[in-house]
Order: C-alpha cells, then sequence, then structure tokens
C-alpha cells in the first residue's frame, strides 16, 4: 500500500508539470496582454514596456516558465520569484499589490468551507434517503426518493441558486442575498471560528450550500440504493437474519458498510463537480472564494493568477482520487494495489 | 407473435419469432411510459428548434425598445409587490420580453438550438473517437494496448474542467482579436459554437475509451471472432462487422447518460462569458443576464431555467429508461 502511494504521488509529478506547461503556454499566446489596458484607458507603449520589464514578461518564454517553476536565483538572475516549486505563485499582474499567495490565503479558506459543507450535505440526506428507498423498494417511500434524486439531478446550480434566491430571500427574506459569514483569521488556515458559527454564518451558508450540495445529494441517494440492493441479496446476509440478528443490526452493521463502498467511488467525480459548482454558486451568491476569483481571472488576463489557480485545482483534484482509491482499497480488502 | 398467424411453411421453420437484442430492449423501452414522455418531449423540442425560423413568433435579436423588460399580464403574480407601478406591462409578448426588448419566447425556443446542437454534437465527437480509440486499444493489445492505455491514464488525471475554460479563453481572445480563416468565419456563422465542439472533443472521449475497450476484450476471444478469423477476415472487418455492433448498444446508452451533463457544461460556460457569442441565445446567458433583474423580473430568469431543467430532466428519464431496457437486470 505504501509503495502504491508513493508511486502515485510521484506519477503526478508530469500531470503537474503538463497543466503548468499547457496553462502558461496557452495564455501567453493569447493576443492583448494584462497592461494593455489601466481601468479605461490604453497605457503608452513606453509604461507598457517597462512595466513588462519588472515582471520579466520581456524575457524569452522559455526563461520566464524557468523563472515561474524554479524562481530566478537558481537561473542566477535578479528578481523576486521564488518558483512554484518552493511554493510561490508569483505576483498577480492585475491587482499589483497582492501576490497569487495573498489571494489564494484570503479566498481558498472560504470555497473550503463551501465545498466541505456541501459535501457533508450531500451525504447526510443522500445516504439516508438511498437507504430508506432500497429498504422500502417499490413503496411510496422509494419513489419519492428515486424521483426527487433525479430531479435534483436534472437541476443544475445556476438555475437552482437564482430560485432560492428569489425563493428564500427575496419572496420570505428568511437569509441574506449574498455573502460568506465568516472571516478571518481562521482555524487552521480555513475553518471558521467558533465563535463565528453563529446564525449570521448558517443564514449565509444555507442557500449556497444547498445550490451546491444537492446535485450530488442525489446522485449518492441513487447509487446507495442500488447498492444496497444488491448486498441485502447477498448469502451472509441471508445468514445474519438466520443467526436471529435484529433487523437493524443486519442492515446497519453488515449490509450498509458494504453498500457503502462503491459510493465512495463517486466521490472522486462529485468533488469534480464540487470545484465546477462553486464557478457558478460563489458568482451568483457574490461569495468571494477561488471559484469566483478563477472565472474573473479569466477576464482579466492574470497569468500568474489563471496559472497558480489551474495548478492548485489540479493539485487538489489529483490529490482527491488518490484519497478516494486509498479509501476504496482499505475498505474492500478484496482489492489490492501493488 | 403468435404462432396462428404464420403461414405454414413458416410455422414449421420456426415456433417463437427470434427477436435481436436490439428488438428485445425496444419493446422494454416502450413499455416505460415515463421514457417515451421524455423522448417524445425530446423530438418535439428537437423539431422547435431546428424549425425556430418558423416556430418562435419573433428573432432572436429582434429588438422592441418599447418593450424592454415587457412583463404580461398573467405573469404579474411571479414579481413582487407593487409591480404594477414600474412594470411595463404588456401582452404583445407570451412571456414578456428581455431588458433589450427581445421576446423571452423566441429565444428560449432559439436556445435550444445552442444547448441540442451542443449535446449532440459532443456526444457524437466523444463517442467516435472514445470508441474507435477504446477499440483499437482493446483489439491489438500488447505493448500497443499499454501505451494507449497510458495516455488515457495520463490525462484522465488533467482536471477536465479547467482545461475546457482554458482552451475556450484561449480561441476567444484569438476570436476577438479577428481573423479571416476559414475557421473563424465558420465559428462566427455558428454563434461561436465550433471551438465550443473542438475544446470538448479534444478531451472528452476518455471515459467512453475505456468502456469500448473493456467491451471489446469481453468479447475479443469469444467464438464467433475466432470463427470470423478462421474464414480469413481482415482485423478491420472483424472489428467493424462483427465487434461493433456487439458492443455499440451500451456505448450509445453511456453516452446519452452524459447528454445532461452536456447541457450544463454548455449553460455553464456561456454563464460565465465563455460560450456562444451574443445575440446568439443560450439558456446559461439569458440565466446570467436575467440574474441582474432577479429581484425585479424574475419571470426572465424563470423562462430560460424551467427550459433547461426540463430538458435535462427529459434527457435523465430516457438515458435511464434506455438503460434499464438494455439490461434489465440494472434495474431489480
Amino acid at each position: 500500500m505504501t509503495r502504491y502511494i508513493i508511486r502515485r504521488v510521484l506519477g503526478f509529478i508530469p500531470v503537474l508539470f503538463t497543466i503548468t506547461l499547457f496553462t502558461f503556454a496557452l495564455m501567453r499566446a493569447i493576443p492583448g496582454g494584462p497592461f494593455d489596458f489601466a481601468g479605461d484607458r490604453s497605457l503608452p507603449p513606453q509604461i507598457v514596456a517597462n512595466i513588462e520589464a519588472k515582471y520579466h514578461l520581456d524575457w524569452p518564454l522559455w526563461k520566464q516558465f524557468l523563472s515561474y517553476l524554479i524562481g530566478d536565483d537558481l537561473l542566477g538572475e535578479e528578481g523576486i520569484s521564488k518558483g512554484v516549486i518552493r511554493g510561490d505563485l508569483g505576483p498577480s499582474l492585475r491587482y499589483r499589490s497582492q501576490s497569487v499567495n495573498d489571494i489564494v490565503a484570503t479566498t481558498f479558506p472560504i470555497s473550503a468551507q463551501l465545498g466541505f459543507l456541501s459535501v457533508l450535505l450531500a451525504v447526510l440526506i443522500g445516504i439516508p434517503a438511498g437507504t430508506l428507498a432500497a429498504l422500502n423498494q417499490n413503496s411510496w417511500i422509494d419513489y419519492t426518493s428515486t424521483f426527487g434524486a433525479v430531479i435534483f439531478l436534472s437541476i443544475p446550480n445556476l438555475v437552482l441558486a437564482p430560485i432560492l434566491i428569489w425563493i428564500f430571500a427575496l419572496g420570505l427574506g428568511w437569509f441574506p442575498v449574498a455573502g460568506w459569514g465568516s472571516k478571518p483569521p481562521y482555524l487552521l488556515g480555513f475553518l471558521p471560528q467558533l465563535s463565528q458559527l453563529n446564525w449570521n454564518y448558517i443564514s449565509h451558508a444555507i442557500m449556497p450550500v444547498f445550490a451546491l450540495g444537492t446535485a450530488s445529494a442525489a446522485s449518492i441517494a441513487r447509487l446507495t440504493r442500488a447498492s444496497l440492493l444488491q448486498v441485502i441479496r447477498e448469502d451472509y446476509i441471508r445468514t445474519a437474519r438466520a443467526k436471529g440478528l435484529r433487523e437493524r443490526a443486519v442492515i446497519v452493521i453488515h449490509a450498509l458498510k458494504n453498500s457503502l463502498i462503491p459510493v465512495v467511488t463517486i466521490l472522486g467525480p462529485l468533488f469534480a463537480a464540487l470545484v465546477s459548482g462553486t464557478f457558478v454558486v460563489e458568482q451568483i451568491f457574490g461569495i468571494n472564494g477561488m471559484g469566483k476569483h478563477f472565472v474573473q481571472s479569466v477576464g482579466n488576463r492574470d497569468y500568474q493568477v489563471i496559472t497558480g489557480l489551474t495548478l492548485l485545482f489540479g493539485v487538489l483534484l489529483v490529490i482527491a482520487n488518490l484519497l478516494v482509491d486509498v479509501t476504496y482499497a482499505w475498505l474492500d480488502p478484496r482489492i489490492r494495489y501493488d | 407473435m403468435a404462432v396462428a398467424e404464420l403461414t405454414p411453411q413458416e410455422g414449421e421453420t420456426l415456433v417463437r419469432k427470434e427477436r435481436s437484442l436490439l428488438e428485445e430492449s425496444f419493446i422494454r423501452l416502450v413499455k416505460n411510459k415515463v421514457a417515451i414522455i421524455s423522448a417524445i418531449f425530446i423530438i418535439v423540442l428537437t423539431l422547435a428548434a431546428i424549425f425556430a425560423n418558423y416556430v418562435a413568433p419573433y428573432g432572436y435579436a429582434e429588438q422592441d425598445l418599447l418593450a424592454n423588460n415587457a412583463v404580461p399580464e398573467w405573469m404579474l403574480f411571479l414579481l413582487p409587490p407593487g409591480a404594477e407601478n414600474y412594470a411595463n406591462i404588456s401582452d404583445v409578448y407570451a412571456f414578456g420580453a428581455d431588458h433589450l426588448g427581445r421576446d423571452l419566447l423566441s429565444r428560449t425556443i432559439y436556445g435550444a438550438r445552442v444547448s441540442l446542437g451542443f449535446a449532440f454534437v459532443a456526444s457524437l465527437v466523444s463517442l467516435l473517437i472514445g470508441t474507435l480509440y477504446g477499440m483499437v486499444s482493446g483489439y491489438v493489445g500488447g505493448r500497443v494496448d499499454d501505451i494507449m492505455m497510458r495516455i488515457v491514464d495520463f490525462l484522465y488525471a488533467f482536471p477536465f474542467l479547467v482545461v475546457v475554460i482554458l482552451l475556450q479563453t484561449y480561441f476567444k481572445a484569438i476570436e476577438r482579436r479577428g481573423g479571416a480563416s476559414f475557421f473563424f468565419d465558420l465559428n462566427d456563422k455558428m454563434g461561436g459554437m465550433l471551438f465550443l465542439f473542438v475544446a470538448i472533443g479534444l478531451i472528452d472521449w476518455i471515459g467512453m475509451a475505456r468502456i469500448a475497450r473493456g467491451q471489446v476484450l469481453s468479447y475479443k476471444n469469444t467464438e464467433f471472432v475466432e470463427a470470423a478469423r478462421a474464414v480469413g477476415a481482415s482485423d478491420t472487418r472483424i472489428i467493424m462487422r462483427h465487434l461493433l455492433p456487439n458492443i455499440l448498444g451500451p456505448l450509445i446508452v453511456a453516452e446519452s447518460l452524459n447528454i445532461p451533463s452536456y447541457i450544463f457544461l454548455e449553460a455553464f460556460l456561456s454563464f460565465i462569458g465563455l460560450g456562444v457569442n451574443a445575440p446568439t441565445p443560450s439558456w446559461g446567458i439569458m440565466i446570467s443576464e436575467a440574474v441582474e433583474g432577479l429581484r425585479s423580473y424574475p419571470n426572465q430568469v424563470l423562462v430560460p431555467a424551467i427550459a433547461l431543467s426540463l430538458t435535462t430532466l427529459a434527457f435523465n428519464f430516457l438515458g435511464d429508461g434506455m438503460r434499464d431496457a438494455l439490461d434489465p437486470r440494472l434495474k431489480e
């Protein structure tokens, strides 16, 4: 198992390198630079040239890429870049007082909280709904749950978010329209402080978390139902019943545990969907998270922010996939990686 | 099929008419009411999209500046109380008009062109490339298979959506600079959809390739393939005539389950401004334009939002129905 993890982590390096190279090349190939305009005015060419020189945009591309990757001092040049390998994602070319690291530090905790709460909601709704549906197969509970799951799978978050705002914020006035309730400093770098976990936090979080999490809840419910239906027909369940275990023990200890194994496999794609969901949900709810920042930096052609955030999304996704595979093997002893 | 309906000669040669796997599946599908209603909905929507010029009461870019934000009387209940004082109440347009005075109904019908067109082309491209790649990899086997699957594994690790966003940013920026090449003209005529297809075609075949390879591996050593080889059929012939018909059904079903995610993707890209070009209407663009005025004119969000949700709902029901019909064991 350890060897497997090490091999997988080593496998990340070419993937992440290619993502960096690809993003870097694509962003540089786009016509028009980040300094073409200051506000609405276009800048005189000499000033643009000076600013570009400051950020080494006048260097040959391969040198810029190396500088971005390993830092200026290792290239034997003057400069501030420490390079991605040392955790420096470079300066933001648009918000010149901030580095990409600053932007990540302020926006990542919010996106992480939003994502974490959505996964929590998905699991807390999805697993019970799927279990109830499977245990009452072909009853009204089953039909309601299955039908509800298809409905929620079919409503994209860019529809759900405005409709939630319309009903619960504008119509009923229960929750605020936009914003997020926690402020830095964060516990462990991303968790809100306990004193901030009040109604203000909850009321801001409820709608975005629902908009982001219901589709995941629906897919978890569907998978749990299908998998549990398969498991309760297995011989060992009949054995458990035959030896006189209470029904609840049979279901919770024997059936549910095994039926959740396939559910783990969709956590990888689910995580990817969550990341893309934050782009929309953060935009609509005006939440200052990483997704909103990413979409905006694409429009601003802020090369460094795009490259940095892409790389970060890439790292998160490959780590999530690895965690899923490892958990899978850990839960199901029949699967062995070597 | 009753025996009595057969002529005596036929009755002697066959007792029960043999149905192919596909026929059996089709009969099961027809019995699924929800799937059939969904299929009818999709067909009607597709026809409306194709013949949008005739079906839609107005053009998608046709403006009536006096009618901006027009709301028909029957939709007033959706607006906040006191809307009579600010709203431009007019029954000229069935669902009202947007902030530029364009008919919402017509734009929604034209929007189906983009959504459905993208969904169909994207799934076709993914099916074509993925099937071919997966079949070759599985059929040839050995080192070729190893290398081809390594490439797939490598691509699989990429964050798909981020790559699509980057490619679209690139294409849009190149396009904005203008250039009189053939592809840019074509893209322009298609309202900016060509590059969406390219972006998706470059990446989205990976999952399909894996399924196709798995299917080929399970059929490769069966008797009928061996028999074909024994009588001297070429590899191309075995792949196209013997393997493909057997694996196509499951592949199409797997792909049809992807269609809602393509519709979401197009709406998402249009929503963040990386989809089709204005004034081509897409449900994603319509929602993103109307979200700003959500408080005053919720109808402008609701019309495209309902169209989008109903369409994906229909595709989900139909896809599930097709899967159940093809493999009833999955249904329990």
